[in-house]
């Protein structure tokens, strides 16, 4: 069974069709790349996906559950986290704080036994930073650890916020974008960890880029949008030879 | 400085790791302790004012400082505290347990604020908290069969287990031991996931939400334990006061708590300290500065909202942390020396924010 389903997504802003009658699935374990030009509808595909839009029409399914039934913050539950295009972190905290807000989902204390900080809410608390040790091991990110979030260069954020959406232990993970902004060598670095994701911890990846080498290095199989439609979709290879692909980014020949 | 080499989970989670910290939050604590033996005891009373105003300025803290939430009427849950105490005193409820209602309703109350205003952000949650406390005020004014209008309230005398605690040294270990409690709670909270969460909603709701954060929830929360403390100190300072009316919880109290949070520095549970100490010496600072000017300049209204309202806009301006930012900086300019750098503290710039989806 496909991990994510989404069938048929229609999505307006006003008079303009963001996402148009898209369908595409994703395969367990996979890496699956969205590509296309500015405005083609990629983030929005992942902000219905997370819930923040509402699509008019279309279903969206996660492992059989119907994702449209559920509220923003009910999404993680079910093992889907995402970064964002422009970083999202919480820039007064330090990065230790931020990936142990990434456990949000798993946490089972209350506000009254967290007031008196019984040994209960401890045992909890060993056990998720137990969790966030090895994401930031995993990342190499433990000279950062109690560094505030807004005094990180931009690369170093990236790479917390890829740790972060870790942290809620997905099983499938969102990533709008993640080597905008890096150079080359953050970028390989980006690319040796995306595949570790994948190998080492099983987690399907479904990714938004522009960077045509990181997407050729690993995704499996790659989507191209144009104006919210599906331009092609199949290996790397296929979709750039693709010719209404072509077409879209280079103009075609015709005209 | 002393830099701790961490082996241990509990070297993050717990207060005061670190020794040099551990010994001055005991000498501070001490130094409380034996105050009513040190000082005189109008001080005494003075002292009992500072505390309380601590315990509201941690309750603002909670929502300003810590989850991103404004409110600028948070002088209505004072009163709310205030005279929910005094009123279920008069009709013979004891102490221990008409101050715990009293802050319950407080917080309550605001909880029902906080619902009501949970999808408000910036000017309009101001506004609205404003106009929240406007109409408390009035409320209070006007309901006068319970609260006695303008005319006041007496408040019944401090007794717990039938111990009359009317000496100012006795009042002071009741309202220090509340005090602590508190700030324990306060801190506890603080490095638990529900401070993380709350610290999430206030840097972006966004990323909190697809992380699992019920913002709602969380939200009504805050404002649900910032009233609450609110209104601690709302029911202990009607027993330092003996009278209360509605004018002591106007507005000019909301921003003056306000004063507190900024000038204190946002976002630290020191910081509410730091600022209670401010706000406690401004008025007589006030009242010493009026002395120096032409009389002409002195008895015009209005002096002292004019000097809260310009330290505010100041320290926005110079020192956005506040005064327990400029301690800290302080602090590791003597550390350092002589390697200090200002650029430690130089923000760097901000990178774009995704479009908030608000």
């Amino acid at each position: 069974m496909s991990e994510l389903v989404v069938e048929n997504l229609t999505l307006s802003f006003g008079g303009i069709k963001a996402i148009d009658d898209v369908s595409f699935s994703v395969e367990p374990g996979e890496i699956y790349a969205i590509i296309g030009p500015n405005g083609a509808g990629k983030s929005t595909i992942f902000n219905a996906i997370s819930r923040i839009y509402t699509p008019e029409a279309g279903a969206i399914r996660f492992r059989g559950e119907d994702l449209l039934k559920r509220r923003p913050h009910q999404v993680v539950d079910l093992g889907l986290a995402r970064t964002f295009q422009n970083i999202e972190l919480f820039e007064n905290a330090t990065v230790l704080d931020n990936l142990l807000v990434g456990r949000s989902a798993r946490i089972r204390s209350t506000w009254l036994a967290e007031w008196f900080f019984t040994p209960e809410v401890r045992r909890e608390e060993y056990a998720h930073r137990r969790k966030v040790e090895e994401i930031l091991d995993l990342l190499d990110m433990q000279a950062h650890r109690h560094e505030l979030v807004r005094d990180l260069p931009y690369g170093a954020r990236k790479n917390v916020e890829l740790a972060r959406a870790l942290c809620a232990e997905p099983k499938l993970l969102l990533l709008d974008e993640p080597a905008s902004g890096l150079n080359p060598e953050e970028t390989t670095d980006m690319s040796f960890w995306l595949k570790d994701i994948k190998e080492e911890l099983g987690v399907t990846v479904v990714m938004v880029e522009h960077d045509m080498n990181l997407v050729r290095r690993l995704a499996d199989r790659c989507m191209a949008l144009g104006n919210g439609q599906v331009m092609a979709v199949g290996t790397v290879a296929e979709v750039q030879g693709d010719a209404t692909v072509q077409a879209a980014y280079l103009g075609s020949a015709a005209a | 400085m002393q830099v701790l080499f961490k082996t241990h989970y509990d070297q993050d989670i717990d207060h005061l790791a670190i020794r040099g910290e551990r010994f001055r939050i005991l000498a501070a604590v001490g130094l409380a302790l034996a105050a009513p033996l040190l000082i005189d005891s109008y001080f005494v009373g003075e002292l009992a004012i500072f505390l309380v105003y601590i315990l509201a300025g941690l309750g603002l803290m909670v929502l300003i400082g810590f989850s991103g939430q404004v409110s600028f009427g948070h002088s209505a849950f004072l009163g709310i505290g205030a005279y929910a105490h005094s009123v279920l005193l008069g009709q013979g409820v004891p102490f221990l347990i008409s101050l715990p209602a009293a802050a319950l309703l407080a917080g309550l109350v605001g909880a029902a604020l906080g619902r009501a205003s949970s999808k408000m952000h910036g000017f309009y949650m101001a506004i609205a908290t404003l106009a929240f406390a406007i109409v408390v005020e009035t409320i209070l004014g006007e309901w006068t069969d319970v609260t006695g209008g303008h005319m006041g309230l007496e408040v019944p005398p401090m007794t717990i287990f039938g111990v009359d605690l009317g000496e100012p040294w006795q009042q002071y270990y009741v309202i220090l031991a509340v005090v602590l409690f508190c700030i324990w709670g306060l801190a506890n909270l603080m490095r638990a996931p529900k401070g993380r969460m709350m610290i999430a909603v206030r840097d972006s709701e966004t990323s909190a939400r697809s992380l699992g954060v019920d913002i709602a929830r969380v939200k009504i929360a805050a404002f649900f334990v910032s009233a609450m403390l609110t209104g601690l100190a709302g029911g202990l300072m009607a027993h330092l006061l003996f009278y209360i009316s509605p004018e002591t919880f106007g507005v000019n109290e909301s921003l003056k708590l306000l004063l507190m949070v900024i000038v204190g520095g946002v976002g630290t549970i020191t910081g509410a300290i730091f600022g209670a100490v401010f706000v406690t010496v401004l008025p007589v600072a006030i009242a010493f500065l009026r002395e120096l000017l032409p009389t002409s300049l002195a008895d015009m209204a209005g002096l002292e909202q004019f000097l809260f309202g310009g330290i505010i806009a100041l320290f926005i301006i110079f020192e956005p942390e506040g005064l327990y930012g400029r301690w800290r900086k302080l602090r590791l300019f003597i550390e350092t020396y002589p390697y200090y750098k200002r650029a430690t503290f130089v923000r760097q710039k901000r990178y774009l924010k995704t479009g908030r989806f608000k």
